[in-house]
């Protein structure tokens, strides 16, 4: 019988998920603004000047969901002294999947810790740069050259957002076993000690076997 | 203005193809603002809201003749006063009242066009005019960020872009531009750009003789060249008619920001979800064995 560990509350995984589905509505709609070729994603918000208008309010929900989630998760991604170890032998990992020669792992490794922190800069700096040129709201306040260095930062932030989810999601595809952790919010046994053992051992010595 | 000329369009904005290329005949045109012979009366701007339909709020006087005070989303030209000191050959500094109008300039290679993220929202004709087609504008203010000049304003009303269309309408059936037709003393001139060239040439002649040996024309090949040309007394200092650049080009942010950066970013994108899938046939999942 395949025993399980709790892994993610409600609240975390529904929070999760709200930013997850404002990523893709903003990501959508931004990237149809970011390449000619890819225009017609508009299509998809009802027209391109709608697509204008609520891309915006999207990247703040979005933010604003990641700043209840952040809270809920950033202590546990603070950067140690074994995380440098573990990138050391990222590369290894990656080309084998051999996961039981890696440096032992927290509730997070180290890539998890590095996908999170790029998500909280490049979010970070979205936010702020999309203030400074959006329509008809705020982008007055600006002075133009203030304007034309924000659109390249906020391009710039968001190929870094889309490539760390990609990154995120990829990891969560490969590794079997770790999407249950955001959909049920538990994960099995095998799965926490293979991955996390260090966290495993921790929830073990508090609850038990559960 | 868009269809009428769908075989005359040089360029257009977001889009990677060429537009038709058929028609070639077609002259560059250009007008020519001759600020030595402004007399500020601001005829061009009347005639330009009355050929455009335009009737923008009066506003309040705020201490100098410029009225209305900026350009805005319902003044497509402003004539720009300018009292500064100066001086000719053999003289000592004087006062000159410099009036320059003040309007899109109809770059040759247009930051606005560049910046623009909606296909066809603003469009380079044949014979060099740049307009915006406000049917297919989104209202995001690229191109104010992309104009050199700091020309489009974006109406507070329904969020469409608006600047000069140099009367493309007018344009296009013969006709010169409504400011041009207006000026009663000949200050802007309205023809090929090869012969406004050669007019603004005697014009520099005439006032080179009289005085003004700095006398040029602005024609900035920052940008290509503009389809609105000045002859300025002190061609050595535009800054001096009110601040007019020096040497206007795309902003090195736009053009990195419009140039090669995005493909690359989007490569890298799709290079990143490629390298996943086939990570993933090659290496196979990670997968903890079931024991226990």
């Amino acid at each position: 019988m395949t025993r399980y560990v709790a892994r993610y509350p409600d609240r975390t995984r529904m929070n999760h998920w709200a930013v997850a589905i404002l990523f893709l509505c903003a990501g959508l709609s931004g990237l149809a603004f970011f390449h000619p070729a890819l225009f017609p994603l508009t299509l998809l918000f009802g027209g391109a000047p709608w697509t204008r208008v609520l891309h915006p309010f999207f990247g703040v929900l979005m933010v604003l969901g990641f700043v209840f989630l952040f809270a809920q998760v950033w202590r546990e991604n603070l950067w140690k002294p074994r995380d440098t170890a573990w990138m050391k032998a990222a590369p290894q990992l990656i080309k084998t999947g051999d996961e039981a020669s890696m440096p032992p792992v927290g509730k997070y490794n180290a890539g998890q810790k590095l996908v999170f922190w790029a998500f909280g800069a490049s979010l970070a700096l979205l936010f702020i740069t999309g203030f400074v040129f959006w329509q008809p709201w705020f982008a007055d306040y600006f002075p133009i050259l203030a304007r034309r260095v924000a659109v390249v930062v906020h391009a710039a932030s968001a190929t870094l957002l889309v490539l760390s989810v990609i990154a995120h999601v990829y990891a969560a595809i490969w590794v079997k076993g770790t999407m249950r952790a955001m959909t049920r919010g538990t994960v099995t046994e095998s799965w926490a000690r293979r991955n996390h053992p260090l966290w495993y051992r921790e929830v073990r010595g508090e609850n038990g076997s559960d | 203005m868009s269809s009428l000329q769908s075989l005359d369009i040089a360029a257009r904005s977001a889009t990677t193809l060429p537009s038709p290329h058929a028609r070639t005949a077609v002259q560059e045109v250009a007008k020519l603002i001759d600020v030595s012979t402004c007399i500020g009366c601001k005829a061009c701007q009347v005639a330009c809201m009355q050929w455009n339909d335009l009737r923008d709020e009066v506003g309040h006087n705020v201490g100098v003749y410029d009225n209305p005070a900026d350009l805005s989303a319902e003044s497509w030209t402003v004539m720009r006063f300018s009292e500064v000191q100066t001086s000719k050959a053999n003289e000592e500094t004087r006062l000159e009242w410099l009036i320059r109008k003040d309007g899109c300039m109809h770059c040759a290679d247009p930051g606005c066009l560049k910046a623009c993220p909606s296909p066809g929202a603003i469009v380079k004709y044949t014979n060099g005019i740049v307009d915006f087609i406000e049917e297919n504008c989104i209202g995001c203010g690229n191109c104010v960020i992309g104009c050199p000049f700091d020309i489009p304003r974006i109406s507070k009303k329904d969020n469409k872009a608006y600047k000069c269309t140099l009367c493309s309408d007018r344009v296009t059936v013969g006709l010169e531009p409504a400011c041009v037709k207006a000026c009663p003393t000949g200050a802007i001139q309205f023809g090929t750009k090869t012969d406004m060239l050669e007019y603004a040439g005697e014009r520099i002649v005439d006032l080179k003789e009289r005085g003004y040996a700095q006398a040029g024309i602005y024609d900035p090949p920052g940008v290509g060249g503009t389809h609105v040309v000045y002859v300025l007394q002190h061609a050595d200092k535009p800054e001096l008619y009110h601040g007019l650049p020096a040497d206007p080009k795309i902003s090195p942010w736009v053009s990195l920001w419009k140039g090669v950066a995005k493909p690359l970013a989007v490569a890298a994108m799709i290079g990143a979800a490629l390298v996943s899938v086939f990570h993933y046939l090659k290496v196979g999942p990670s997968e903890a064995e079931e024991d226990e």
